[in-house]
């Protein structure tokens, strides 16, 4: 990947957020406009992801596609390279890109749905767009936070103006609980900059800088909390299905698929690369508490009846693998936790698509009201079925590479901790199989006669999906080739 | 020519030609209206002619850019006094601009009114530019006073009256302890000039101390009531709330600017010597107002009392860049307040053309709006959301500067406070929005719109807000410059 190709990623960041300014001006009622500009713009994002990813070379740097223009510097406390504009990949971003380029698109045909002020509606969701873009690629703290905050802020007025139950409960408490969670990264990022005191916001210079054991000891923790607040990391994960059952069918496809795991790859970030020594003291605690958070959401998902409720859970017990395979501080697991982040976003991101689909005609989720829809909306069903069995980690499907890789190096790492995993899959597969066969099989329920088949673009939506889950799990050596090469340049990363 | 003491004076009075200007224009306002009958002039002349003055005295500030010079040894004039000359003539400009209507229907003597706004801003240029103690304190009264009156000035409104006597009264006593704290400074000192005090200050005179740590506990108490720290807020809400609504505005800029350029003047300049002494009580005065200004303001229904409160709890914000004084710390404050300033303004503004149009100032009023009026809607959304810290505004920028500048000075504990506090003002501030956004109107429900003028300044004031957020490096050179100033003068 070439410098030049860095324009790609400005791209990726400022398209979403001009599309929002551009929408400003179009009048409230022309819905035709608002399609195709929001249509154009998606597939436009999706080609940009795929070109990116793709792009992305193995055999390079570990950030390509660097570009940098100079903010401020000189003035104040900011020094050379002060604040930049700076941009760039690693492998792990790369596929995270690729994550939201394959998401955005379905969301975007999904809000088209939106009778009533589908304008504004776009305005936000393309801001939060920029905002995950934006901490994807960019390689300046200042700018990294400000794009982070920029996925939160439209947050609480998607849920409480276009959300369902309880709709202004969840957007507070969503709100709240994420942007308490932004207190830690701020004072880990005016700790940081403060501490390696080379005047600079810049990345990279970030991660080269030498920083004292007990500064990365005590911050590394206080990151954790922060960026894990928003990957839904237990203890501070209630705000997720709260918020999940909330939303709006593609804020829920955005959120629990792609924002879930900007935090998780802030931990990566700022956490892991930045203070190495750190992570691998805490790793252990990272462990635990992945475990609990993949045992707890799993077991909390059983008891759910609500289906928008027990894919809340069951986000937070998958984002647990994820947080599981960090802890493990071997190649294996990490590369199983990168992988699960892109897993985990497409099969949630089907499975929301789904549920609001079907919520839309019926206005109820709840499971045992549902009988023998397999009957009533075979085309949903399937899709419904396929994403059930990529989320218990069925071979073929995406699920299971990463599940798969996060398990072996736990076993590597932690052998109960390992048993406890598997464990949680075997749980997954009881609330997911049994939601099948109470909703989906046996007698048709009468009630639901009047439901119809769902409609082409969401079947068109659900389809891009499917076949992103079925890609990587047929064929996942692209991603974990280009994932390698950031892993292992963490130190003490073993294998 | 010299004064008693020897010293050669220097009488330019080119140098004061913006106050000069200023001070004219006030009493030319007031003569106007009193003779408008025999002018045979509209009501448009008093406003437009107070615009004329303020944009006269800021094309003579202009002039005095990158000069360093001082008028009789009274005033200083650098980088630091005319940043703080366009603040404040902007602030006036903007405040007359925006609510010439509401002054027009909603407060009493109309003239003076106008000619007690250019006056205090008088005062607050000269509380920025002051070199000598009782300039400073003589300064702050003429402030004061106009305010005080102008409080008091709402037509058929009691609580307008009542906010005027409580300003006073707590106003009065606290201007006496703040002349009690300098005298027992001038004591210590043996000056009241404040090159000549640090100097003083610095040789540290033994059997001093005492009287030099009372004084400064009175001076930060009596400066502590100006700027609206807890404990000494309490005026506060209920002068916000009872005046009229252009004061409110003026109030939470250009006092609260006043009162911390003074700050920096005060304890960047003749105190810094002693700050061993005072930092650990601006530590705490600027926590307790972080944390109570934000807490009290969780429980408001009123808009004018909970931006009465968000404006306390923003002071709090600034006092921290005082508690860690040094040039890093005076630019990044001076960015964050020109971020806050234009921000309460454009809040203000829509919330007076709000007010124009319904008469109603509870934030359960606001029902709706992004129905029937969606551009003040947006231009009150983008207001608050800066103030809370929201990114691409001016609030994510300016407040990243300040807290990054304190943590250089060493104090994070007291950053992780004020972020918890921005945090929180966040549900307070949604509050409003989802008022706007999220429930539908009640009543009438077609569609309106505010004046011209209206249009004008808060569309000014919202692109600036997105500008200072996209693309604040200018600002922060200029108020790099301007901290500069202060430090090397």
């Amino acid at each position: 990947m070439t410098p030049s190709d860095g324009y790609a990623l400005i791209a990726l960041c400022l398209l979403p957020l001009s599309v929002s300014l551009v929408l400003f001006a179009v009048p409230s009622g022309r819905r035709r406009i608002v399609v195709s500009i929001t249509g154009l713009a998606s597939l436009l994002m999706l080609a940009l992801s795929v070109y990116v990813f793709t792009r992305y070379s193995f055999a390079g740097q570990q950030f390509q596609g660097v570009l940098a223009w100079t903010w401020m510097q000189h003035v104040g406390f900011l020094g050379e390279k002060g604040i930049q504009f700076k941009v760039g990949v690693d492998g792990i971003s790369a596929s995270l890109v690729l994550l939201t380029g394959v998401v955005v698109v379905p969301a975007t045909w999904v809000t088209w749905k939106v009778r009533d002020r589908m304008k504004d509606f776009f305005i936000l969701l393309y801001l939060v767009t920029a905002g995950v873009y934006g901490s994807f690629v960019l390689l300046d703290l200042f700018f990294w936070f400000l794009f982070y905050e920029l996925a939160l802020m439209p947050m609480y007025l998607l849920i409480a103006v276009w959300g369902s139950t309880r709709k202004e409960y969840g957007a507070m408490k969503l709100m709240m609980m994420l942007l308490a969670g932004s207190i830690f990264i701020f004072t880990v990022i005016f700790a940081l900059f403060t501490h390696v005191g080379a005047g600079t916001f810049d990345m990279v210079t970030l991660l080269e800088a030498k920083k004292e054991l007990w500064f990365q000891r005590a911050f590394f923790p206080v990151l954790v909390i922060g960026c894990g607040t928003l990957g839904a990391i237990f203890p501070f994960h209630s705000w997720s299905p709260d918020g999940h059952a909330a939303a709006p069918t593609s804020v829920s496809m955005l959120h629990a698929g792609v924002l879930m795991k900007v935090g998780a790859f802030g931990v990566v970030r700022i956490g892991f690369q930045m203070m190495p020594e750190g992570g691998a003291y805490w790793a252990p605690a990272l462990i635990v508490l992945g475990a609990t958070a993949g045992l707890y959401g799993a077991i909390s998902a059983l008891r759910q009846t609500d289906m928008k409720l027990l894919m809340g859970f069951s986000s937070v017990s998958h984002m647990g693998y994820v947080f599981l395979g960090l802890g493990t501080f071997n190649a294996i697991g990490w590369s199983g936790a990168i992988l699960q982040m892109t897993a985990h976003g497409w099969m949630t991101a089907l499975f929301f698509l789904l549920i609001g689909g079907m919520y839309d005609q019926s206005h109820n989720r709840d499971i045992p009201n549902f009988s023998g829809m397999a009957k009533q909306m075979p085309v949903w069903s399937i899709f419904f079925i396929f994403a059930s069995l990529a989320s218990l980690g069925l071979p073929g499907l995406s699920g299971f590479v990463a599940e798969l890789h996060i398990f072996i190096g736990t076993f590597r790492a932690y052998p109960i901790v390992g048993g406890i995993a598997v464990l949680t899959a075997a749980i997954t597969t009881t609330y997911l199989i049994r939601m099948l066969a109470q909703a989906f099989f046996g007698e048709m329920n009468p009630r639901w006669s009047h439901l119809q088949e769902i409609t082409w673009l969401e079947r068109a939506g659900a389809a891009v999906l499917a076949l992103a889950i079925l890609g990587l799990g047929l064929w996942p050596a692209p991603w974990i080739a280009r994932i390698a090469p950031s892993i292992i340049n963490i130190p003490g990363i073993t294998l | 020519m010299s004064d008693i003491l020897g010293n050669q004076l220097n009488f330019n009075l080119g140098l004061l030609l913006p106050e000069l200007i200023l001070a004219v224009t006030a009493v030319a306002v007031v003569f106007v209206d009193m003779f408008q009958k025999e002018l045979k002039a509209g009501r448009a002349l008093v406003p437009v002619l107070s615009l004329i003055g303020l944009l006269a005295a800021a094309a003579a500030t202009a002039t005095d850019i990158d000069v360093e010079d001082d008028f009789a040894r009274m005033v200083q004039i650098d980088n630091f006094t005319v940043f703080f000359r366009y603040m404040f003539i902007a602030i006036a400009i903007v405040v007359i601009a925006g609510s010439h209507e509401y002054i027009e229907r909603h407060v009493n003597h109309v003239g003076e009114f106008y000619g007690l706004l250019l006056l205090s801003t008088v005062g607050a240029i000269f509380m920025a530019s002051a070199r000598d103690l009782l300039v400073a304190y003589l300064a702050i009264e003429v402030l004061s006073f106009s305010l005080y009156i102008a409080v008091s000035l709402g037509k058929n409104d009691p609580r307008s009256g009542e906010a005027g006597l409580k300003y006073v009264l707590l106003g009065g006593v606290a201007s006496a302890m703040l002349l009690y704290g300098l005298s027992l400074l001038y004591g210590v000192a043996g000056s009241t000039q404040y090159s000549e005090i640090a100097g003083a200050l610095a040789k540290s005179p033994e059997g001093l101390r005492l009287p030099l740590l009372l004084g400064l506990t009175l001076i930060v108490a009596g400066l502590g009531f100006k700027v609206s720290a807890v404990p000494f807020h309490m005026w506060a809400p209920d002068a916000y709330e009872g005046a009229p609504m252009p004061v409110t505005a003026y109030l939470s800029a250009t006092s609260k600017g006043a009162t911390l350029a003074l700050f920096l003047r005060w304890f960047g300049g003749p105190l810094l010597p002693a700050m061993q002494d005072w930092q650990w009580m601006l530590a705490v005065l600027s926590t307790l107002t972080m944390i109570f200004g934000n807490l009290i303001a969780l429980q408001q229904t009123n808009i004018k009392r909970l931006l009465a409160y968000s404006s306390i709890a923003q002071a709090g914000f600034m006092l921290m860049a005082i508690t860690t004084v040094s040039d890093i710390a005076t630019s990044a404050l001076l960015v964050h307040l020109s971020g806050y300033v234009i921000t309460n303004l454009a809040v203000f503004t829509a919330v007076i053309h709000f007010y124009n149009r319904t008469g109603k100032e509870e934030i359960a009023d606001f029902r709706g709006l992004s129905r029937t009026n969606p551009y003040l809607a947006t231009v009150i959304t983008v207001g608050l959301f800066s103030l809370a810290g929201m990114p691409l505004l001016a609030g994510f920028f300016t407040k990243f500067i300040l807290f990054q500048a304190i943590v250089e000075g060493g104090f994070l504990w007291l950053v992780v406070i004020a972020v918890i506090g921005s945090t929180v003002s966040l549900f307070y501030y949604l509050q409003v929005i989802r008022q706007m956004y999220v429930l539908e109107p009640e009543g009438d429900t077609t569609r309106w719109r505010i004046s011209a003028t209206g249009y004008v300044t808060t569309a000014i004031l919202f692109v600036l807000i997105v500008v200072v957020g996209v693309y604040g490096g200018p600002l922060y050179t200029v108020a790099d410059r301007a901290a500069y100033a202060l430090f090397q003068g």
